[in-house]
């Protein structure tokens, strides 16, 4: 039988462990869960402690600029799905295609979150900095929030980018391939995870107001 | 030659794109619900159920969950539960205090 290339191969059955690669993705997004459900548990005592500062904090954001970053994260969604689809199907192009455009939402997102966080900085707005300690403290503590969920979610579109990269690099190379797709499949699972903390970050900080 | 195994299925690129049209839907519906005070006082609920049901639609579609076997769904089912449960009794015990 011709040894394929990838790992965690059987090679006297030729059969890859996609069930058993998926399920330890999937364990690794249930600490993912937590991760980010303890600074959701956070949010929410806060914003209940504070409602009003949160009120005017939120007043804050640039609705716009989140929309935007969510039809982006949304649509990057959908090209990282069809790229596995298309892997599945044998075709590498289209599939290399989807994996770029991927990318290139993700750069696009943390470009857009860049400018979000600079206007915030030019205001005077940042951990410790005098203006936000001068605010309400329900308001420090919304804006300290804001920084670390949507800091720590854009590290995660961060690595996704370099990851989804990785996948490009051995798509055309064809370790990613019609019968070892798993890898691909993961970084999918993994980016729209990241996709659906987003769902939540965006009203929670954008629009509840 | 390899058996054919659950992953193996591809969903339609057609229902990829519905699905994506839904999530633009439901994203277009969770800003008129805050900004047009659609929902009035339950606008914070609106939001977060239509954010649960864009988190569902991205689940089961574009993780594939839909076409998952049970064990996985069981510990999924597992995983959100002790969050909610984590989320839950904490605000209860703030909220009652």
């Amino acid at each position: 039988m011709k040894k394929m290339q990838g790992e965690g191969l059987s090679t006297e059955t030729g059969h890859i462990d996609y069930a058993g690669k998926k399920m330890g993705m999937w364990f690794f997004l249930f600490t993912e869960v937590l991760f980010f459900g303890g600074m959701f548990l956070l949010y929410s005592i806060f914003r209940y402690k504070y409602a009003q500062d949160f009120h005017a904090g939120a007043a804050e954001e640039n609705i716009v600029l989140g929309t935007i970053n969510t039809v982006i994260l949304l649509t990057s969604s959908l090209t990282i799905a069809l790229s596995i689809a298309a892997i599945k199907k044998g075709k590498k192009i289209s599939s290399s295609c989807l994996q770029l455009a991927t990318i290139l939402m993700g750069v696009a997102f943390l470009v857009i979150k860049y400018f979000e966080w600079d206007a915030k900085i030019s205001l005077g707005i940042y951990p410790n900095s005098p203006v936000l300690l001068a605010l309400e403290k329900g308001q420090i503590l919304f804006f300290g929030l804001y920084y670390v969920m949507t800091g720590l979610h854009g590290l995660h579109v961060l690595v996704g980018v370099v990851v989804i990269s990785f996948m490009l690099h051995f798509t055309k190379r064809e370790t990613i391939n019609r019968e070892n797709y798993a890898r691909l499949e993961n970084t999918g699972l993994y980016w729209h995870f990241v996709d659906i903390v987003w769902i939540y970050l965006y009203p929670l900080f954008y629009l509840i107001t | 030659m390899r058996e054919k195994y659950a992953e193996d299925h591809i969903v339609p690129t057609g229902t990829y794109t519905v699905v994506w049209l839904a999530l633009l839907i439901l994203l277009a519906g969770t800003i008129a619900v805050a900004k047009l005070h659609l929902l009035a006082q339950f606008s914070v609920l609106g939001s977060l159920v239509i954010a649960s049901v864009k988190a569902g639609l991205v689940l089961a579609f574009f993780m594939h969950l839909k076409y998952e076997g049970r064990f996985l769904k069981g510990m999924l089912t597992i995983a959100l539960s002790a969050l909610t449960m984590l989320i839950g009794m904490t605000f209860v015990d703030v909220w009652l205090r």
